[in-house]
């Protein structure tokens, strides 16, 4: 046991990369073998993330180092600096890993029935596994240089599985554009990693963070990578493709691009708290990261209100919603020079826009999904077209409410348990930031009755007559994300606690994961 | 094709393939390796793509006969990867055995092969997998205009 | 070891092929070419890369061909290789979905489609 959470890091990586290989060799023998083979690697994976994250919990941050003769020697005898790829997880890497091995994992069991009448299975599974590899491995290596590659794994899958019902022209389209903005941003970071490389010899984000200098060009290199985290995740000035990607994308795989976008804004406060942290003129980047924020939170939400396209319409609401993290994060970055404010109201801060995080991906994955299952069973995605599909598709709307007052911040979803916390510090900090906030959330709230009454009230639609329930794996899949959310919404206190604090602390606290590779 | 750009091209592509297959197994001592050289013996692949057509090219070499060896050599990459998990992963735990232990001698001299421990085999299987990925694409990309054209 | 930014001519270079690269990804609208823009951004990337690993005096690291205490350190390389594999993957992707896009609209200019705006 003790090894398996020394080896887990890496494992955590390594064995879906192994299983994307697998499944095409297995599904020329047997598809229920690979079917099985997917699921049965997921939850591995979940579990591993589990322990290993209990793990964290207790005893800090996990260091593993490839290709060494110990996982811990991160320093070589000859050497001054890191030389080997180096993954370091501290509690907010696995913050990110718990979301990302969860939702994978509802979303690989929707997509067995979802995907049933698409041709060429066995390579989605095999580029959905990769694009968990990509995610994990953004959100747990320490290096720049992986961050990039991981960056491009996850980026590439996705969009070759936003693409993968190539009979509609939409979804090629769709992740057509999502390549074209990727590989843009990503060679965009490759070149700031360069503009590191050549002013520190260093990769390693701890090492690079204990000599940076905020020179010149360590500015240009921030503002490049800010551009590009903030595109890849749909901030707002750079959002004009998450609409497309995500309402063309296969129901599942848009909840999963919402991880992945969720892993870069990861990156994004990864390079501004721990690379650049204490020598960061931390006001104007926070307010830079704040204002993203107001942008899309506000602009996300009034796109929203026209969109008769359900997928569209929660689209709109992604990029809204991940307005709300960035205040919280950004106005704690703001303030992090300033340790009074900091105690008082920007840890809450952080915690609220971090504890978004993982509701938003729990919550806006079981709408995509449910939003699916109207698609899969209706074959439309025209909210005008629908009606009255609540009497034959009982669980579908009862899943639908659950994310519709989560994602509204309706008491005691756990929506409202994270917006309370953004309102209350951000309140402290600007007062009109967080009535904006709190008006958005009540634009959110029409716009979801709006879709949910033109979707499932009102009388039985003549054709939608011989509708039925989703299938079973489908309902399982969202099952699974409804059951954590009721969970989250019943003990916000313990999930703040257990998972939201440390990942904030880990965050402030530059100096532990700076000291966890150099030593000292 | 006519015939002589057939068998020109025929020739031909067994000598890339031959120094496709060099690159690959000598990346541990000289520039190249994996990618390098699959990308020469893909290159050997297009050529016989250009001269007999992908429709004539496809009769005997189909996609999934090259994705089963691109997951093969991805298989093998990840498992020598594995190989090292008592100690670490990635962990060259071929080094010092008899099966290619040596470290290679450093300064100028005429390389010995037989040295480097996983790299050779890890390069192999790289190689394996971009000839397979490599050909795969071109043929596939081939075949899809070659289609289009029909249709019009 | 410190290294600035030296004012010569590859910097150029990279400057110029990133910014052609701009002009292409944002004016052009025909899909082959914005394709290509990307595979010229990648081009002035990994030139920037190789560029970053010249250091004065020292020797390509060939480790059978060259003294080893003269060699540079062969990171920017396999940073560029790794990068070159990348961007060979993710042309490959784009150029499929572009016929993709093709056979379904018959047009390769994104003004002509119903989505591809901006």
């Amino acid at each position: 046991m003790d090894k398996l959470i020394t080896h887990s890091p890496i494992l955590i990586i390594a064995i879906p990369l192994l299983a994307a290989f697998l499944t095409p060799l297995i599904s020329r023998v047997n598809e229920k073998a690979r079917d099985v083979l997917v699921i049965t690697t997921l939850a591995f994976v979940e579990f591993l993330v589990i322990i290993l994250a209990r793990d964290i919990y207790a005893n800090g941050i996990h260091i593993y180092t490839l290709g060494a003769s110990s996982p811990t020697l991160t320093i070589p005898e000859q050497y001054m600096v890191p030389v080997r790829i180096i993954l370091e997880v501290d509690a907010m890497s696995i913050f990110m890993g718990i979301i990302s091995a969860t939702v994978s994992l509802a979303a690989a069991v929707y997509s067995l029935s979802f995907m049933k009448e698409e041709t060429g299975r066995d390579r989605f599974y095999t580029l959905l596994l990769l694009m968990i590899v990509g995610m994990f491995g953004m959100e747990f290596t320490g290096d720049m240089f992986n961050l990039f590659v991981f960056l491009e794994i996850a980026s590439i899958s996705g969009a070759a599985l936003a693409a993968f019902r190539t009979r509609f022209t939409d979804a090629v389209e769709g992740g057509f554009k999502y390549i074209i903005i990727s590989s843009a941003g990503a060679l965009v970071v490759l070149f700031s990693v360069g503009i590191f490389y050549a002013q520190y010899n260093l990769l390693n984000i701890a090492a690079l963070a204990q000599v940076i200098q905020y020179t010149m060009l360590d500015k240009i290199a921030l503002a490049l990578l800010v551009i590009a985290f903030a595109m890849k995740l749909g901030g707002v000035p750079l959002h004009m493709w998450v609409p497309d990607t995500y309402a063309a994308a296969p129901a599942g795989i848009t909840a999963m691009l919402v991880v992945s976008s969720q892993a870069c804004m990861y990156a994004l406060f990864r390079v501004c708290f721990t690379l650049y942290g204490v020598t960061l003129n931390m006001a104007t980047v926070g307010w830079i990261v704040i204002i993203l924020g107001m942008l899309s939170m506000f602009v996300g939400v009034t796109m929203a209100i026209p969109q008769i396209d359900i997928k569209r319409l929660m689209s709109y609401h992604a990029i809204s919603q991940s307005g709300y993290m960035l205040l919280g994060v950004g106005v704690g970055l703001a303030v992090l020079g300033n340790p009074e404010a900091l105690a008082t109201y920007g840890r809450e801060a952080m915690s609220g826009g971090i504890f978004h995080i993982i509701n938003h991906a729990l919550y806006k994955g079981l709408l995509f999904l449910t939003a699916g299952a109207l698609f899969y069973r209706t074959g439309t995605r025209d909210l005008n077209k629908m009606g009255g599909l609540g009497h034959n598709m009982k669980f579908t709307s009862i899943f639908f409410i659950i994310g519709a007052l989560s994602i509204s911040g309706i008491p005691p979803f756990n929506g409202f348990a994270s917006k309370i916390m953004i309102y209350e510090s951000v309140y402290r900090f600007n007062p009109i930031l967080a009535v904006i906030a709190m008006l958005v959330s009540i634009i959110t709230l029409a716009s979801f009755t709006k879709a949910f009454q033109s979707a499932f009230t009102g009388p039985q639609l003549p054709q939608y007559k011989d509708v039925k329930e989703a299938p079973r794996s489908m309902l399982i899949g969202m099952g699974i994300l409804a059951s954590i959310i009721i969970f989250f919404s019943l003990f916000p206190g313990l999930i703040v606690g257990w998972i939201v604090y440390p990942a904030a602390d880990a965050l402030i606290n530059q100096a532990i994961y700076i000291s966890a590779v150099m030593g000292g | 094709m006519s015939k002589i750009v057939r068998t020109m091209s025929s020739i031909l592509s067994l000598f890339i393939f031959v120094y496709g297959s060099y690159i690959i197994m000598h990346g541990h001592l000289t520039p190249g390796g994996g990618f390098q050289g699959g990308a020469v013996f893909a290159s050997g692949v297009a050529l016989l793509i250009v001269a007999f057509g992908s429709q004539n090219l496809h009769k005997s070499l189909k996609e999934h006969h090259l994705s089963i060896l691109e997951s093969g050599g991805a298989l093998i990459f990840i498992g020598l990867a594995f190989g090292g998990i008592a100690t670490v992963f990635f962990y060259n735990f071929l080094v010092g055995s008899p099966i290619f232990g040596h470290i290679p001698p450093p300064g100028p001299n005429p390389g010995d092969i037989w040295t480097a421990g996983v790299i050779p085999f890890m390069n192999l299987a790289v190689g394996l997998k971009v000839i397979a990925g490599l050909s795969a694409i071109l043929l596939v990309m081939a075949l899809a205009t070659t289609i289009t054209e029909v249709e019009e | 070891m410190m290294v600035g930014i030296p004012f010569n001519v590859p910097f150029l270079a990279v400057a110029a092929l990133i910014g052609i690269a701009f002009y292409i990804i944002l004016s052009q609208r025909n899909l082959i070419k914005l394709v290509m823009g990307l595979g010229i951004m990648a081009s002035g990337v990994n030139l920037f890369l190789v560029t970053l690993g010249y250091r004065e005096g020292g020797v390509a690291p060939i480790y059978t061909h060259a003294p080893i205490e003269r060699m540079v350190l062969p990171v920017p390389q396999a940073l560029t290789l790794t990068s070159i594999v990348i961007a060979v993957a993710t042309l490959a992707l784009m150029l499929s979905m572009v016929v993709h896009i093709y056979r379904h609209t018959g047009s390769i200019d994104s003004e002509e489609s119903r989505t591809m705006k901006g």
